[in-house]
């Protein structure tokens, strides 16, 4: 099991987390078309680092981004979603 | 040498010295009609076809570790073809009706057996839905029956049907033409007819890049050197968004995993495969005596085939709720195979935007019990260069088009998969 680190809660049990989607398929409203169906229909599916959106989902909620090893599980970055603004 | 009771009774006399290697090892031509990746069933039975119905038989199957080590060794073994969309009824009935002669046609024992396959419901919501998919299964010619909580309980003694239970038992839907195969023996069974009709089946060869003249695939390079083929057709499950990617493609596609445990084994008490409509839990004995069960998949990408053991203890939970009896017994070894999760959870065989190249995947959890229907569809796409109708369906543009197969019911939406 993957222990996440929450950068609000510290260290927490992979079973308290959900994972949304890779960050490559968050979609913005002023994306053109082929950009949105490329987005969201086809993945890159990388097998390494991978960036991805995770949520706190059963502890404080919140969204993060990870950046997780997709064959090692090894997490070398996690940033709130929002921070940076 | 065929195998049959008249040959095994001779090579009994004679010690078992006589028996022949079930298929050849060898070395990689430099250019075949067509190179099959991927040497689980699906690639196998594909090749298998190639050959005995199209009459191609310069085909290579070429497999990085040993045939039928990836998913067709990791999943919980169950066949059926109870689901609700008619498209699906279509591919996985084809594939049924294969498995029922599978054993005959290939002169292999898959240990196909048809101990029902039954979904339990938990409410009457569930019940509605299991009268629902029964229904719309007879439709289209398919076994389905609607028992109540009674029949239920005389089928299986051993589930927890009183009113207290945690998960109560209102009734069932029951696929009797389901049940569960050997499925190590169906790569076995399929490599040993494919290599007798010529097939080369290349283990230990690992595909590194597609080489490409002029935006069509026109070879692979393999850990074995560099093999040519007209035409290339991609059938790794897990890994086909790695492989495409080798040709530029990206797919509509995550690899995700997907645990399975079994129990030590023990005297027969289980003789049905159960499921249910509510939870993600699957029950069934091998005949081996192991209590098989599998549970949801870890919902996050990954290449690893080891799973989270959270995963495991819902399944558990589930099943000896479903099961007392189950309680007091020892599991011996869980497992993960990596899956290759499709955004409406159906498969895709169909030709790639890059010439030469096809793609057999997506088939997420649920691979095993096509395998048949599988490697037929694909071997008729691969020698006619036309969909079979059943697979027409299945396109990988279906996504971006709005034409998705959506057993699921969630709609188009890939982060609700």
């Amino acid at each position: 099991m993957m222990l996440i680190p929450c950068p609000y809660c510290g260290p927490r049990a992979q079973s308290e987390f959900t994972f949304d989607r890779p960050v490559e398929a968050i979609t913005r409203p002023d994306g053109s078309a082929p950009e949105l169906i490329r987005n969201l229909f086809t993945r890159d599916n990388p097998k390494g680092p991978s960036r991805e959106l995770w949520r706190h989902t059963y502890g404080c909620r919140s969204w993060i981004t990870l950046t997780r090893d997709t064959v090692t599980h090894e997490i070398s970055d996690v940033t709130p979603v929002g921070a940076s603004q | 040498m065929k195998y049959s009771a008249f040959n095994l009774f001779r090579e009994g006399l004679a010690g078992h010295k006589g028996w022949p290697q079930a298929w050849r090892d060898p070395e990689p031509k430099s250019h075949y009609d067509i190179v099959v990746i991927g040497g689980g069933g699906h690639g196998l039975t594909t090749a298998y076809y190639l050959a005995s119905l199209h009459g191609v038989n310069k085909v290579a199957v070429l497999e990085r570790s040993w045939i039928g080590g990836g998913n067709t060794g990791r999943n919980t073994t169950i066949v059926r073809s109870n689901y609700r969309q008619p498209e699906l009824h279509a591919l996985m009935e084809l594939s049924l009706k294969r498995w029922e002669g599978m054993s005959d046609e290939i002169n292999y024992n898959v240990m196909f057996s048809q101990r029902g396959a039954l979904f339990l419901g938990h409410s009457d919501s569930d019940m509605l839905q299991l009268a629902q998919k029964g229904d719309a299964m007879r439709a289209d010619g398919i076994d389905a029956e609607l028992m109540t909580r009674d029949q239920v309980a005389k089928l299986i003694p051993l589930l927890d049907v009183s009113p207290t239970a945690r998960y109560p038992v209102q009734g069932g839907l029951i696929q009797r033409r389901g049940g569960t195969a050997r499925h190590d023996a169906v790569a076995w069974g399929y490599a040993r007819a494919a290599d007798r009709l010529g097939v080369d089946i290349i283990q230990q060869c690992e595909v590194m890049g597609i080489d490409m003249v002029g935006g069509r695939a026109t070879g692979v390079r393999t850990t074995r050197g560099v093999i040519g083929a007209d035409k290339i057709a991609i059938c790794v499950a897990g890994h086909s968004g790695r492989v495409a990617a080798m040709a530029g493609l990206r797919l509509p596609v995550e690899s995700h995993l997907l645990q399975a445990f079994v129990s030590e084994p023990v005297k027969p008490m289980i003789d049905t495969v159960i499921m249910t409509q509510s939870l993600h839990c699957y029950i069934s004995q091998s005949d081996k005596g192991e209590i098989v069960l599998g549970g949801d998949p870890d919902a996050y990408p990954t290449y690893s085939q080891r799973g989270a053991p959270h995963i495991i203890e819902k399944a558990a939970a589930e099943a000896l709720a479903l099961v007392p009896s189950l309680s007091r017994l020892r599991m011996l070894r869980s497992w993960a195979g990596t899956t290759d999760m499709s955004f409406d959870g159906s498969p895709i065989i169909d030709r790639t935007p890059v010439d030469g190249l096809y793609l057999n995947g997506g088939w997420c959890y649920g691979g095993f019990k096509a395998t048949p229907g599988s490697g037929f569809l694909y071997a008729h796409l691969l020698a006619t260069g036309e969909s079979h109708p059943v697979a027409a369906p299945f396109r990988l543009d279906r996504f971006e088009t709005g034409h998705t197969i959506d057993e699921p019911g969630v709609g188009p939406m890939p982060q609700n998969r």
